[in-house]
């Protein structure tokens, strides 16, 4: 047997094949930010293994509308990975079972006929609940405002980026740091709420590159005066940011972001 | 005697106070509804007639179902649609319908654009203009312009043909294909 043959064989035995099983859900509900929220709990039937955690949810809330109830609202948008968008602790963990993966990205063939499955929000005091499952990231937003502005011309002669030479090893960390996404499964899993990994992805992706340099000392100073006003806490060096982290951003970015502080704080004539 | 800034001005207010009216409305009426299907069911409706009739290729028999289809989906839309919740509160399925009200009727409009060009033209194949190797046959005597279609009111077959030309100081036309 050819390889191709024998891949095609080994996937037609084990996985594609797809099913059906039925699921207990315990979901948060909570009506507005200031309304008392509580575990509901709901049955769903037929959900196929092929589907979306996100797309599980579509299912309950059409069989929820057809009962002329609320359906639960959460969050998404690309449902591909990439937006930051999707969040849910999903059986105590953010994003759910798998590592390296969105909400989006976790399907059902990640969970067996019978299971209860319980599904809740993001929980940081820096992200207030807004409604069900959505929580308010606006506090990342503020963040990255405070970072402020690159110095980088971009209109009229612009510059050829690749005529900025960059050592192989610098483009690397800071692309890497770059595919932060900013959804706050670094916040949700931290036992102190700490949104470190985040703020520190986000230093480093410009603190790395040279582009990032006029402006360096201001924005981590910014960044983190905005992200202690917004109340998260500490990092305490536990890792398990880096851990739930779907886009598998290192801790290294912490330490870098604590020696541009340092540096800066030092160093810095304001 | 007002001036012209002066017009402009209270003809831009009105249209605000007149917007706002209508949103309002329509809000009102989807979330007093009381139909007894998703917003997400009208959706998938559309996106089958659009796929299957409205698609990369398409015909006049087709395009000409699809304008009907659309209309009776729009009708059917209005009287069953359920949305629940309320105005002043995050309600996603409100958001969805006001989307997919807006999407019905550009769906329409589509079918009726891709009805009047009675040619193959860029991504888009009309199956009755090809030559004889199936290659897309353009009209450029009758078709070498942007239709701007005029908003006149909801129902999308009544909307106003504007034609602006395309003309090209530069380029030659010329029939393309991949030969």
């Amino acid at each position: 047997m050819n390889s191709s043959k024998l891949l095609r064989a080994t996937i037609n035995k084990n996985s594609m094949a797809s099913k059906y099983i039925n699921i207990t859900l315990k979901i948060w509900r909570q009506k507005n930010t200031n309304a008392k929220g509580g575990l509901e709990t709901y049955s769903l039937n037929q959900v196929s293994t092929d589907s979306s955690f996100l797309e599980m949810l579509d299912q309950l809330n059409e069989q929820l509308i057809n009962e002329q109830k609320e359906p639960i609202a959460f969050d998404h948008d690309c449902r591909e990975g990439i937006c930051g968008m999707c969040s849910l602790y999903i059986n105590g963990r953010a994003h759910g079972p798998e590592t390296g993966t969105t909400t989006c990205q976790l399907h059902m063939r990640s969970f067996k006929d019978g299971d209860t499955i319980y599904v809740e929000p993001w929980r940081s005091r820096a992200f207030p609940i807004i409604k069900d499952l959505v929580v308010d990231r606006s506090a990342f937003d503020r963040i990255q405002q405070a970072g402020g502005f690159v110095s980088v011309n971009t209109s009229g002669r612009t510059m050829d980026a690749n005529a900025i030479p960059i050592p192989k090893a610098d483009a690397d960390k800071a692309f890497e740091a770059a595919a932060c996404i900013g959804c706050g499964a670094c916040v949700a899993t931290c036992k102190n709420g700490s949104a470190m990994l985040f703020v520190g992805a986000k230093v480093s992706q410009y603190a790395l590159l040279p582009q990032g340099k006029v402006e360096a000392k201001d924005r981590v100073l910014n960044m983190v005066r905005q992200m202690d006003e917004e109340g998260f806490g500490n990092c305490t060096n536990t890792g398990a940011c880096e851990v739930e982290c779907p886009k598998g951003i290192s801790l290294e970015n912490i330490a870098r972001m604590n020696r541009e502080y340092l540096v800066s704080s030092l160093t810095s004539e304001k | 005697m007002t001036s012209e800034l002066e017009k402009s001005q209270l003809i831009h207010q009105n249209s605000d106070v007149i917007s706002e009216v209508e949103v309002k409305a329509s809000i009102d009426r989807f979330l007093n509804n009381k139909g007894t299907k998703s917003v997400d069911h009208f959706h998938k409706r559309l996106g089958l007639i659009m796929w299957n009739k409205v698609g990369m290729a398409r015909n006049e028999a087709g395009l000409k179902q699809a304008i009907e289809e659309i209309a009776a989906l729009k009708e059917e839309f209005y009287n069953d649609v359920f949305v629940p919740g309320a105005a002043n509160e995050m309600n996603p399925e409100l958001d969805k319908a006001m989307r997919v009200a807006d999407f019905i009727e550009l769906g329409q409009l589509m079918a009726v654009d891709a009805l009047h060009r009675l040619e193959s033209c860029g991504g888009h194949f009309r199956e009755e203009y090809q030559d004889s190797e199936g290659e897309t046959l353009r009209d450029d005597e009758n078709f070498k312009y942007v239709a701007a279609w005029e908003y006149q009111g909801g129902d999308a077959t009544k909307a106003n043909l504007n034609k602006e030309a395309l003309n090209y100081e530069f380029i030659k036309i010329a029939a393309r294909n991949y030969k």
